[in-house]
């Protein structure tokens, strides 16, 4: 039987603020356990919870992004369950009203053609502490710095139909975020995690499957390679005229697979009430308004600017606007090479693989946008060649240092002394009479093999236009 | 709607982790019974036309500005855990579904 695939996403992204949502505690992420907390994010009884102004601005940031319709007056309710990571006994959330609903983002569907997710809605709530349990005995440790940090909950409709659309949306969904300023959105470091609810149904079936829901995904290939796995599981259990029970999975990068983690059967039982301690929300036409026209320039106009700004092909435009970061990047390194062709190809080739070995964003990484100009303004002198920049991207890349200073330490200038390399180019034709030969003999190519020569004995350093001269001259 | 109020009991307790007692057991789900009761006669009120009122404090938020205050010292965020291993606070594990 053909089947239809039918996933929705929940997406938390910490909200980009200095403090927490509910006190003053610093809102950043520090391997140090329990530094950035206090009597609030540690849920001592009697503390009365004061809301972060910014927080709420970015939250609905945020929704505005995403299209949603904005709640004028809406509130923080209780959440209730009894778990470590929430030391108060209660996470704060919003549960009957959410700041953003009926939103939706544009995606590309597996044919390429544009669709409408819905986004049901965007609400805020604050973060949990984190749990490191202990692979002896039956003991848990705990890490409260991320406790009351700022989040905001975005739920998909059930509309996403492949694990492909699915990758896209959060590719689309980070991109928009990052843009609007309202979080960094780095996987690596927790700051944007997701959920996936997953079922199939025959194809043409308006009912939904049984649902399974899939957690631990550590980044959007995760996500991607977990949802095909599940299809294929589903997939066997329903051929087999069985049913998908519903239960949460838990998915293990390293063998591929998912587990079980609980049964739907014995689901939770929030007993979720409106928080007394807390006020209203209420959010003028004004503030709304306001909010919505300092909505900074999202990827795809960013990307017609740098078409019509930059000379840019319209490829090279949409993989640097892709990220953020990596635009900026770009945009700052042409304030000091003012080349922005030759600054694109360098950095979709050389600098974007470094990035993604190492796993990181064009932000976070030790080699400046003022480094890679420097690299490309030492090509343009003369005192490196293309191919020992790229040996040197990747070395002041990892070290962070200066790539002058990789040049110097490693010896790497480019040999343009004509006395010495009219050395090596005698020593070169001396042991290659063959390909002397055949020079002198009309085939000209041969002169390729013999600057090869010099090359290799110079170990890339020599300058290879002064090469070619010199070997001409010595030869004709 | 006919209520099993020992059944209830038994549930939030166990949602809130309370080991209660026979006796404790029988307060608690007469007390329940109770509060429901008056629950009832509350709902029992003409509220055609009024507002639904989802929150007690009417005046909207008066927020805090984004700035980061000093936390607490470590020696004093971990001086009354329960049990402490390095800087974390060691607390049983609990296993899915518990």
């Amino acid at each position: 039987m053909q089947y239809e695939v039918v996933i929705g996403l929940e997406v938390h992204v910490e909200l980009h603020t200095e403090s927490k949502l509910f006190c003053s505690c610093p809102n950043r992420f520090v391997p140090e356990p329990n530094v950035n907390t206090c009597p609030g994010c540690l849920g001592y009884p009697g503390v009365m919870p004061q809301m972060n102004s910014e927080a709420v601005k970015k939250a609905l940031t945020a929704s505005l992004a995403l299209n949603c319709e904005v709640a004028r007056l809406s509130y923080f309710d209780r959440k209730n369950y009894f778990y470590p990571d929430i030391p108060r006994g209660y996470q704060i959330s919003q549960f009957h009203v959410p700041i953003g609903s009926n939103g939706s983002l544009i995606i590309e569907d597996d044919q390429g053609t544009e669709k409408k997710v819905r986004i049901g809605r965007v609400h805020m709530e604050e973060d949990a502490g984190k749990l490191v349990h202990s692979p002896y005995g039956d003991i848990s440790m705990v890490d409260y710095n991320r406790s009351g940090v700022p989040l905001v909950e975005i739920v998909t409709e059930p509309d996403l139909r492949s694990p492909g659309e699915a990758r896209r949306y959060l590719e689309q969904l980070k991109s928009i975020l990052q843009y609007a300023g309202v979080s960094d959105c780095k996987m690596e470091e927790g700051s944007l995690r997701c959920d996936a609810n997953i079922s199939l149904r025959p194809a043409g079936s308006e009912k939904l499957g049984s649902k399974t829901e899939l957690k631990n995904m550590n980044s959007f290939k995760a996500v991607e390679k977990s949802l095909e796995h599940e299809i294929k599981r589903q997939r066997a259990i329903l051929e087999s005229g069985e049913e998908v029970i519903s239960q949460t999975l838990r998915w293990e990068e390293d063998k591929g697979e998912t587990l079980v983690m609980r049964s739907k059967l014995e689901a939770a039982d929030y007993r979720c009430f409106t928080d007394p301690e807390l006020p209203l929300i209420a959010l003028s036409e004004e503030e709304i308004e306001a909010a919505r026209s300092a909505l900074p320039e999202m990827a795809p106009a960013r990307a017609e600017r740098f078409v019509k700004d930059y000379n840019l092909p319209d490829y090279d435009a949409r993989v640097l606007t892709a990220s953020r970061s990596l635009a900026d990047y770009f945009e700052s390194c042409l304030k000091t090479y003012d080349n922005p062709k030759t600054v694109s190809n360098w950095i979709m080739g050389d600098f974007a693989a470094q990035l993604n070995s190492a796993g990181i964003e064009a932000d976070s990484c030790a080699f400046s946008p003022e480094d890679l100009a420097e690299l490309l303004v030492m090509i343009d002198e003369g005192s490196i060649s293309g191919k020992i920049a790229k040996d040197v991207l990747l070395k002041a890349f990892a070290s962070g240092k200066p790539p002058r200073q990789v040049v110097e330490e490693e010896g790497l200038l480019q040999i343009s002394d004509q006395t010495e390399l009219e050395m090596i180019i005698d020593r070169v034709i001396a042991e290659n009479p063959d390909s002397v030969a055949n020079y002198r003999g009309g085939k000209t190519k041969a002169l390729g093999h013999l600057v090869g020569q010099v090359m290799k004995e110079t170990k890339g350093k020599a300058n290879p236009q002064l090469v070619n001269e010199l070997l001409a001259r010595a030869l004709s | 709607m006919k209520i099993d109020f020992k059944k209830e009991v038994d549930h939030v307790a166990r949602l809130a982790r309370l080991e209660l007692g026979q006796e404790e057991k029988k307060l608690m789900a007469e007390q329940l019974s109770g509060i429901l009761e008056t629950a009832r006669r509350v709902q029992e009120l003409e509220t055609e036309g009024v507002e639904p009122t989802s929150h007690v404090i009417s005046s909207p938020a008066l927020m805090r500005e984004d700035r980061v205050e000093e936390s607490l010292p470590l020696g004093r965020v971990l001086q009354n855990a329960p049990g402490r291993d390095k800087d974390y606070f060691r607390v049983p594990r609990i296993k899915p579904g518990e």
